[in-house]
């Protein structure tokens, strides 16, 4: 424990990394997913600036919420297509470590595309987002960890199940209401004309990460039981 | 089976007293009339719902660290009853909104948080129907639920500090909220019926999933002789 589930999750943090950076498949589905409900989003409303800043916030998240739950499909549907499970479980000896490379890799890719979004929407909706660039970040790595560690673990339950591609949504969205519900806020504080944190669901959602990120600690090793 | 269907009489006698005690014993309502008396079936079924996710995770928790299938039979028996009686919460909510509010639905804290456990709970279902081989649909539901039941309070939490616009809830609401004290003895009463109620049918339900079970060891044999 300790120093060396830290090492093996760099280890396998590492592998993540180089099989998505050699593809980039997740990455460009994902921002192009996220680019489309954006455009089409504009449809469904007024896309004027002060109608934006209402809306941008929630906009945003339930474009994020969609993408990731078809991101986390194939986190472990890889490795199950390729058999590479067991030889990850034999190969580290916390199983805790499988887990938190994954989730960690998920939140990085979740947080790029989300990065990359943000420019878009600030242009397309006319909402200046730069000068609270800090405290959106904030915001964003909070909700994309908290959205990685319950769609890591779900995504390792669907990946056993039949109609697995229409499962993980169907499991993953209605758990991540809470998260839904606080960056939405937070997000939308962010983007008034006079900007302001809304410190209660910044802490909210860092209690959120830390509730099932323990569960995922407690729970996780059942996980990829085989 | 003689015994269960003596209880199954015992709980149609409740049913039946916490009926007449609901329309006969309870005083109307000051301000909103016959309308309130669907409280004496909406909270009690509010209530043993919220009883039976919790018999769910109970069961889950304990299927995960002791692999007994008994424990899956009792997840799953919980979570069939508990989404009945948090469904005829949901159906009868709405229909006493209407007159009283004046609106079907709002989306304040317990009816937004209910309806997102409704949904949990249905996925849970979904999910197990999904996963063929016995041992892998109990642990993988059973982590499912475990995480669906934590949700639970975080979920209610994020609802009820951001998106509730709604006048206090009547009971345990705080100051200046009440019921007539016969009202509350009534409520109280009509809470024994449902809870009745839902050992009879998580008790029916598991002896079907035992059997399914059984049946299922029988049929496996059968295939591989």
């Amino acid at each position: 424990m300790g120093l060396g589930l830290l090492s093996n999750t760099a280890v396998l943090l590492g592998k993540e990394l180089r099989a998505e950076f050699r593809s980039r498949e997740l990455l460009t589905t994902t921002v192009i997913f996220i680019l489309m409900v954006m455009v089409l989003f504009s449809f469904t409303f007024d896309p004027s600036s002060s109608e934006s800043r209402r809306f941008g916030g929630g906009l945003l998240w339930l474009a994020f919420l969609f993408a990731a739950s078809l991101m986390l499909q194939p986190c472990f549907l890889r490795e199950q297509t390729n058999d590479t499970l067991s030889a990850l479980r034999l190969s580290v000896s916390d199983p805790f470590a499988i887990l938190l490379a994954k989730l960690a890799a998920n939140t990085l890719f979740l947080l790029v595309t989300e990065l990359l979004m943000l420019p878009v929407f600030a242009v397309l909706y006319n909402v200046p987002v730069f000068p609270v660039f800090g405290q959106l970040l904030l915001v964003f790595f909070l909700g994309s960890l908290g959205v990685s560690v319950a769609g890591t673990a779900l995504s390792a339950i669907s990946a056993q199940a039949r109609m697995r591609e229409l499962l993980l949504p169907l499991l993953l969205l209605p758990l991540l209401t809470p998260v839904l519900v606080a960056s939405t806020q937070v997000t939308a504080g962010l983007l008034d004309v006079q900007p302001f944190v809304q410190w209660k669901g910044v802490g909210f959602l860092a209690v959120f990460d830390l509730v099932f990120l323990t569960a995922l600690w407690l729970f996780g090793e059942y996980l990829l039981e085989e | 089976m003689k015994k269960q269907a003596a209880y199954a009489a015992f709980v149609v006698l409740l049913l039946a007293a916490a009926a007449y005690a609901a329309f006969f014993i309870a005083p109307t309502d000051a301000r909103q009339g016959v309308v309130y008396r669907i409280i004496f079936l909406h909270v009690p079924c509010a209530e043993t719902g919220l009883l039976s996710f919790f018999v769910c995770f109970v069961g889950n928790v304990a299927y995960v660290l002791k692999r007994d299938a008994k424990w899956d039979w009792l997840g799953v028996s919980a979570a069939e009853v508990g989404l009945a009686f948090t469904t005829a919460c949901l159906v009868t909510g709405p229909i006493w909104a209407k007159p009283v509010w004046g609106i079907w639905w709002t989306w304040d804290a317990r009816l937004t948080s209910t309806a997102v456990l409704w949904l949990l709970y249905v996925a849970y279902l979904l999910l197990r129907s999904l996963i063929e081989e016995p041992e892998r649909r109990a642990l993988l539901s059973a982590l499912f639920g475990i995480f669906a039941f934590i949700d639970v309070p975080l979920v209610f939490g994020s609802i009820r500090w951001w998106r509730t616009q709604h006048p206090q809830p009547v009971i345990m609401g705080g100051p200046g909220s009440g019921l007539d004290p016969t009202m509350k003895a009534v409520l109280f009463f009509c809470w024994a019926p449902m809870l009745a109620l839902m050992v009879l049918l998580m008790q029916s339900r598991y002896r079907l999933e035992a059997m399914r079970g059984d049946l299922d060891i029988v049929r496996r044999e059968m295939e591989t002789a």
